[in-house]
């Protein structure tokens, strides 16, 4: 326990004290931010009188998704490739660490990089509150669906790094990994009709989408945690696979 | 306090290491010698829990690493061969997060404090790891490799690639960390071996080939009765007059340096042929530059232990 505590505390000492982490936050906050502005000024001239729920937030924090999927892989880009260039990776294998300890410490930091980053967008719906109160139940569903999609993400873009030694790779391969997660059936039809079902259940988009309309579905929280914990495993995998490459 | 039983490692269709067994005893200081591509650092890897052996065991401490690995890996410290560092860490900050990782906890700033000292880093140890030289580098791998204070050091070509003053320093450093700790290092240059270890373990193509004291590499790679002379002398005149010296058997002459005449004087093995052979050339009025028995390369000794123990030679292919 003292090990993972020592090398999530590294972890987080890594994000925190990096100026990525700030830029990435400030530029996350500045978009966020013309969001909320556009969508509150879209909500005031079209949708006033009609639900906040749809005609707000529902907009709002899909956008807000939008900029997550931008972000997740500049921030769990480095959390293996760095390690693997550096060669450091080989004092984290040899230490009193297992590697599903290892695994933890890396993902846990990185999501407190996101909780950080995505609780800073708390202050719309609080100054909105501050000035004429409204309904907050449906915002926790949607907070919900947000930090089971960022552990989702996190996890994809956290094995992907594992499998190679260049952050740029890992950032890539996950962004175009997510993005077509996320938009995976958009175009129903560019899509068989036999197959529309299955991908519609591959779908992030599709599983976010009952979150946003202030809907929690087991389905859809069984979704999201069963793909973060195949990442999981593929990441052990991944880490394991040194025992037959011979090599990091 | 290192033990390794038929240690086998295979990657693929590869043999890394090939049935390899030794024991090293409490505060010794052990080589492991071979060329590139020998199995040196994946016995290390093994012993150090990176890599889980394809076949047999080793235990550090009594701890297997296979069935006790975490508790194995408390004991031991490590230098990979490529230093692993954080760049933009402290070297102090660096050192705290590894003596933590490696379960030291409440006596760190102690830990940590003894180790900078050990390895000389006091003065350099708010300096980011980054800006260091490469021979500081170095030191603060080796200062990582003992800060928990272990009783295995395991150090894999700790002197690779630094310059010839960095390389002293290093040495100097790891016999200063002898006693009490058992240090297995590995190494392909010959001398470093006779240097700095009491025993030595020979590797070639992942197999143990052969163990032999410091002492008794030594003589080996002194050479079987060879001695480079170097003098000014005219070819003819000079090797007749040291093919009549007591103890030469043969003579061979290997070309001309400088206007100066190199051969290389085969002597009896048992006679010190190198005083007859000056005061020939004294005698004869030829100043001799340059009297050497001729030491062995790498794979000269390999040649040597190989045909010793009537194994057949690699080919170039096969040695890569």
């Amino acid at each position: 326990m003292v090990s993972f505590r020592a090398l999530l505390f590294k972890e987080l000492r890594a994000f925190f004290g990096s100026p990525l982490v700030y830029f990435v936050g400030a530029v996350f906050l500045v978009l966020s931010g013309y969001y909320f502005y556009t969508d509150l000024s879209a909500f005031i001239t079209f949708g006033f009188g009609e639900s906040i729920l749809e005609h707000l937030w529902q907009r709002l924090y899909k956008d807000v998704v939008r900029l997550v999927i931008t972000v997740v892989p500049l921030v769990t880009m480095r959390v293996y490739a760095e390690e693997k260039a550096l060669g450091t990776i080989e004092l984290l294998y040899t230490a009193p660490l297992r590697d599903s300890e290892i695994l933890a410490a890396k993902f846990v930091a990185c999501m407190a990089v996101f909780v950080v980053i995505i609780g800073t967008t708390v202050t719309y719906p609080v100054m909105l509150y501050a000035i004429q109160p409204f309904d907050v139940s449906q915002l926790l569903s949607i907070y919900l669906g947000l930090f089971l999609l960022v552990a989702m993400l996190v996890s994809i873009g956290v094995f992907l790094s594992s499998l190679t030694e260049t952050q740029l790779i890992a950032a890539m391969f996950t962004y175009g990994v997510i993005l077509l997660l996320w938009n995976l059936s958009w175009n129903e039809a560019a899509i068989p009709t036999d197959w529309l079902g299955a991908v519609s259940q591959l779908c992030a988009f599709d599983h976010f989408e009952p979150f946003a309309r202030g809907v929690i579905d087991l389905k859809d929280i069984m979704y999201f945690v069963c793909t973060t914990l195949l990442m999981w495993h593929l990441t052990m995998l991944s880490m394991e696979a040194r025992q037959w490459r011979g090599r990091r | 306090m290192i033990k390794a039983e038929h240690l086998t490692k295979d990657y693929g269709l590869n043999r890394a290491v090939d049935d390899v067994s030794f024991q090293i005893g409490k505060g010794e200081i052990v080589g492991l010698l071979g060329p590139n591509g020998s199995g040196k650092s994946t016995i290390m890897r093994m012993l150090t829990g990176f890599f889980t052996p394809t076949e047999g065991t080793c235990s550090i401490a009594g701890r297997d690493i296979r069935t006790d690995s975490l508790a194995a890996r408390t004991h031991v410290g490590y230098l990979p061969e490529r230093v692993a560092l954080y760049p933009d860490m402290s070297v102090r900050g660096y050192l705290s997060f590894v003596a933590r990782v490696r379960e030291v906890d409440g006596r760190v700033a102690s830990y940590v404090d003894d180790a900078l000292q050990r390895c000389g880093l006091t003065d350099v140890h708010r300096k980011r790891i980054g800006k260091l030289s490469r021979g500081y580098r170095q030191r603060v791998g080796i200062a990582q490799a003992i800060v928990h204070r272990p009783d295995v050091l395991i150090l894999d070509e700790p002197t690779v690639g630094l310059d010839p003053r960095q390389i002293v320093e290093i040495r100097s450093l790891i016999r200063h960390l002898a006693g009490g700790v058992t240090i297995l290092l590995s190494t392909h240059i010959l001398p470093e071996v006779s240097l700095l270890c009491r025993r030595v373990l020979i590797l070639d193509r992942g197999k143990l080939i052969a163990e032999d004291t410091a002492e008794g590499l030594a003589a080996k790679t002194a050479g079987r009765g060879e001695v480079t002379l170097e003098l000014e002398a005219p070819e003819d005149v000079a090797v007749l007059a040291i093919l009549a010296c007591k103890g030469v058997r043969g003579a061979e002459v290997d070309g001309r340096v400088d206007g100066r005449l190199r051969i290389t004087v085969r002597t009896d093995p048992a006679t010190d042929a190198k005083p007859e052979l000056v005061r020939a050339a004294v005698e004869k009025g030829w100043p001799v530059h340059e009297v050497s028995p001729k030491l062995l390369t790498l794979e000269d000794l390999f040649v040597e232990i190989l045909a010793d123990s009537g194994s057949e030679l690699p080919s170039a292919e096969e040695r890569g």
